[in-house]
């Protein structure tokens, strides 16, 4: 292991940790300019987190222990997320114990404790939301499985750097598969972030909520933990698009620290642009019923392994 | 006996003693102190071993024995291999936790006196090693059906009921029209030279034609043991019935040893499989899992579910195997080998997560008495030591990292990433589909442990009676930990399961996976291939960041906590029956996936004036295959039946008309 590289996993890893709230924060404020409102301060979730922190948390009387480890594991679980996806670097020391299947498995596991935790309090919202999660993850899961398989049949590997590198290097060429697989993968990316047209992140309307509903009994350091768990989880999701469709720019194996150096601002634009094409999809779409949210992610799920056909007929 | 290899003969002293510990449980047949706390802990001692023997055998070269028992003119051969080895391994350490479990789990004489029902158990666990050993299609025949029968009367305990009885008669039913069709494999298997060791099998040359019939009935025949679908019906029905350490024990241990006979067929009486046998496997693997998960989220026993979701985990099993087989046929053997090491890593992890999982609801069933998830609910407050280990179990059957579930699945997944470069163009376009399917499967299994595991142990008791209910035993909580244990090793250290698989696989198939050198705590499957899982490091790293948050936000903030009531809305208290039912949380896939289901509702109308709703999930397969072949049957019956006049005179006649016959055709 070389300096470098665990200079890149460490910079990785704090780089989503703070960048992560403003992302979410910018994709708030393009939302706001689209639709004629005054947009919040880009820092609104950095001071709703450091709020929560401060305040004492109450809990459920029915609450089992499961309930309160269930923040600190899905908040866990999106860093150790955010260590194995290449944003900045593609030499990442961490990335050889984890790789694609892996990071998805680590998703799931994420979903599964905060569906648990919200199944734990016994009311109707929670049982709700954890159901609905569930439907969508289990539609949404091998979608992006299969999403990661084309890539990963391009490249020859399972490891996200190694993918986002070889695709990176390699003379600009257009895959047909790729361009199927990044319609499913941007539906994937709505559906799991709880974003319109699945979910609605500014409802607190119990007929329409999935993620919300989850969290309602969090209050505190607990909530405060679920709700940068789920920017980190819109920043990885970010990520891991731009690891399989704009691989340019992070820092390969030849470039030295300058070339890590002049990633940084790339990741910026990257996440800028991604940011305001988000606020404008949320933006134009409607909420569908829930009914219909699964045909919504079957249809990403068709794409995906359309993708994978697209590639094995073609070759491209 | 003199000349058996000390392995082997350990192999069988250890099967011997299982037959005796169980006859021992004649002698004091009611007493439950003698039974349950002498003989079912020698036993689970008698498990570990045997796997302990097994374990240290694996990369030893086959050894053969004569046993002069049975029949004159017909001994039994025995024969241990590296692929006879692993199972049992398989058999003893998951019967080990099973055991201990049981000890403590047999409690009230309710049904079958203890003793006569210790004898069922024991011989069950010996019959199923000795068809491990079996070296010929007569002992192999023996020992099959003598786990068959000797399953089927621990199933049918509580005779006293009729649903019971009539399960028992059902799994009894397809395990012979199994067995027969074993047999009919065996005979073609025989190729005319009527000799029925495995040795000769081995040696006799069948036509293409004839191997795929004998695979074929080979596949059904033991395709109806593991469940495979449309073979599956007895299993939801099977499981539930027996008391949950049979239960766990059929899961665990009895279906794989279909597993085990497929392998064996296949591969070694066989010789040389051809690739489309596995498309065969494939297509019914993956047909199997996915019909089966499908089917355990729609569930409101809890049995009945991971009855259910053992289809679909024995479904992933087949599947695996029969990419193994595609990948041989075509002579890609590094991968042949990832695929049945996938293979054969799930089925132990099943072994032990699904007999962890059956006796957690074993514990659950004897502390509340209730099957069914409607009326369960809230029990991690009062039963902790089970609520948790069985989380453990329900994470790895979700097929989460860093458990054992994973790594299976893992390896699944990676074999099927190479399957672009099979050199069949038709195999290339089914394949990634294959994926598609194991990927949805998998998926699905989470939703379906996320439901098993919320409406029993989360949530707020659904029944009044639940505040009664009580931690598990000492010795329950051993079995159970046991089987945790088993599936947090196996999923944090794999390489070396891989190492030991690996000599496995080579020596049944041929196909070698090469070594790829890698530490033990990196999973490489292939070398030459970015690829590689380590789930000790992911697990630090995962762990260490979570122990470090919680740190951090204990020391920069407070740690204070207030318990209040839940927010019920403003509408005054919540009642348990808010909650998401079994019913309710299993809705959308019952919606999304209607086609499978064959489902009965029974809606109110506006002006009942006792309105009641009801919903009953059904199978179709029940429908369209089994009920017009059982009124076929009758039919057929019902044609013949003239024959039978009642007058002894009639059937003078009929042995009159076929001696005539015979000595008609002998002339």
């Amino acid at each position: 292991m070389k300096p470098l590289e665990i200079l890149t996993q460490a910079l990785e890893l704090i780089a989503a940790l703070a960048a992560a709230p403003l992302f979410l924060g910018w994709v708030n404020q393009c939302r706001a300019w689209l639709q004629n409102r005054r947009a919040p301060s880009i820092w609104l979730p950095y001071r709703g987190i450091r709020k929560l922190f401060h305040k004492d948390a109450v809990i459920a009387e029915n609450a089992s222990r499961l309930f309160r480890v269930a923040p600190y594991i899905v908040f866990g679980a999106m860093v150790v997320a955010a260590g194995i996806i290449p944003s900045m670097g593609t030499r990442l020391p961490f990335t050889a114990a984890a790789d694609a299947i892996a990071l998805v498995g680590l998703l799931a596991t994420a979903r599964v404790f905060l569906s648990l935790a919200a199944i734990d309090i016994g009311t109707a919202f929670g049982t709700l939301g954890a159901r609905r999660e569930m439907m969508v993850g289990f539609l949404a899961e091998p979608a992006l499985l299969m999403v990661i398989f084309v890539a990963s049949i391009i490249s020859a590997t399972t490891a996200l750097p190694a993918i986002a590198e070889n695709l990176a290097t390699q003379t600009l060429g257009l895959y047909p598969s790729l361009a199927f697989t990044a319609v499913a993968f941007t539906l994937i990316l709505l559906a799991e972030n709880a974003r319109i047209p699945i979910d609605n992140p500014a409802t607190h309307l119990e007929l329409t909520m999935i993620h919300e509903a989850m969290v309602l009994e969090y209050s505190a350091r607990h909530l405060a933990l679920m709700e940068w768990a789920a920017a980190l989880k819109l920043f990885n999701y970010a990520c891991i698009g731009f690891a399989l469709f704009l691989p340019w720019g992070v820092a390969t194996g030849t470039g030295g620290p300058l070339s890590l150096l002049a990633s940084i601002p790339v990741l910026a634009a990257k996440l800028t642009v991604t940011g305001a094409a988000l606020a404008l999809i949320e933006t134009i779409s409607a909420k569908l019923r829930v009914f219909r949210a699964p045909e919504f992610l079957a249809i990403a799920f068709m794409l995906a392994v359309l993708g994978v056909l697209v590639h094995l007929l073609l070759g491209a | 006996m003199l000349d058996i290899d000390s392995s082997l003969r350990a192999c069988l002293v250890l099967l011997a003693l299982w037959a005796l510990i169980g006859i021992a449980g004649l002698l004091r047949p009611m007493s439950l102190g003698f039974v349950g706390r002498m003989l079912f802990p020698l036993g689970a001692l008698c498990g570990v071993a045997l796997a302990v023997v097994a374990a240290t055998s694996v990369g030893a070269p086959a050894e053969h024995a004569v046993l002069k028992i049975g029949l004159p003119d017909l001994p039994m051969h025995v024969r241990r291999d590296a692929l006879a080895s692993f199972f049992l391994v398989l058999l003893g350490a998951t019967s080990a936790g099973i055991s201990v479990f049981a000890a403590g789990y047999f409690r009230r004489g309710a049904g079958t006196a203890p003793g006569l029902m210790c004898l069922q158990y024991h011989l069950f666990l010996a019959s199923m090693g000795f068809v491990l050993l079996a070296d010929d299609a007569y002992a192999f025949m023996v020992a099959w059906e003598t786990m068959a029968l000797s399953s089927y009367f621990l199933v049918t305990t509580q005779h006293g009921l009729p649903e019971i009885r009539s399960a028992g008669f059902l799994y009894l039913l397809i395990a012979h029209v199994g067995a027969l069709a074993i047999l009919l494999s065996f005979g073609v298997m025989q190729g005319g030279s009527w000799q029925f060791t495995f040795d000769a099998m081995r040696g006799a040359h069948l036509t293409p034609c004839w191997a795929a019939i004998a695979f074929l009935l080979a596949v059904f025949g033991f395709g109806a043991k593991a469940g495979l679908v449309p073979l599956h019906v007895w299993l939801p029905e099977a499981h539930p019935a027996a008391p949950s350490p049979v239960s766990a024990l059929m899961s665990g241990a009895m279906l794989k040893m279909a597993v085990y006979g497929v392998l064996r067929v296949s591969f070694d009486l066989l010789g040389k499989p051809e690739w489309w046998w596995g498309l065969v496997l494939l297509a019914l693997g993956l047909f199997s899992a996915l019909y089966g998960v499908v089917f355990a989220a729609v569930q409101t026993d809890m049995k009945r579910l991971l009855a259910w979701s053992s289809i679909e985990n024995l479904g992933i099993v087949f599947a695996a195997i029969g990419l193994g087989i595609v990948f041989h046929g075509v002579g890609m053997n590094s991968l042949a080998a990832l695929a049945l090491i996938a293979a054969l890593y799930h089925s132990l992890n099943h072994a032990f997560m699904k007999s962890l999982l059956f006796l957690g609801t074993g514990a659950v069933l004897h502390s509340t008495g209730e099957r069914n998830l409607g009326r369960l609910g809230g029990l991690i407050h009062r039963m902790p030591w089970v609520a948790w280990l069985t989380l453990v179990g329900a994470l790895a059957m979700a097929g989460l990292p860093p458990l054992n579930g994973f790594v299976s699945e893992w390896l699944l997944l990676q074999a099927f990433l190479f399957a672009h470069q099979v050199p069949r163009t038709f195999v290339n376009m089914i394949l990634p589909v294959g994926a598609a399917l194991v990927a949805l499967s998998a998926a699905l299994a989470a939703y379906v442990m996320v439901k098993f595991f919320g409406v029993i142990f989360l949530g707020q008791p659904r029944e009044p009676a639940l505040a009664r209910a009580h931690d598990a035993g000492l010795l329950e909580r051993i079995g159970l930990l046991w089987l945790a244990l088993g599936c947090l090793l196996l999923g944090l250290l794999p390489t070396y399961v891989i190492d030991a698989l690996r000599t496995v696989v080579a020596q049944f198939s041929g196909a070698l996976l090469p070594s790829t050198g890698a530490p033990w705590w990196l999973l490489v499957p292939l070398a030459g291939r970015q690829a590689s899982y380590s789930a000790p490091v992911f697990l630090i790293a995962l762990a260490s960041i979570v122990v470090l948050t919680a740190l951090l936000v204990r020391r920069f903030y407070h740690h204070r906590v207030r318990r209040a009531a839940a927010w019920d809305g403003g509408f005054g208290r919540l009642s348990a029956r808010m909650q998401d039912t079994a019913e309710g949380f299993g809705q959308p896939i019952r919606h999304i996936f209607g086609a499978f289901f064959a489902v009965k509702r029974e809606l109110p109308s506006a002006f009942d004036s006792a309105p009641r709703y009801g919903v009953a999930v059904g199978d179709r397969i029940w429908q369209w295959l089994y009920l017009p072949l059982g009124t076929l049957v009758q039919r057929i019956a019902d044609t013949f039946a003239w024959l039978q006049q009642g007058r002894i005179s009639t059937y003078l006649l009929y042995s009159f008309i076929t001696l005539i016959a015979l000595l008609a055709l002998m002339l």
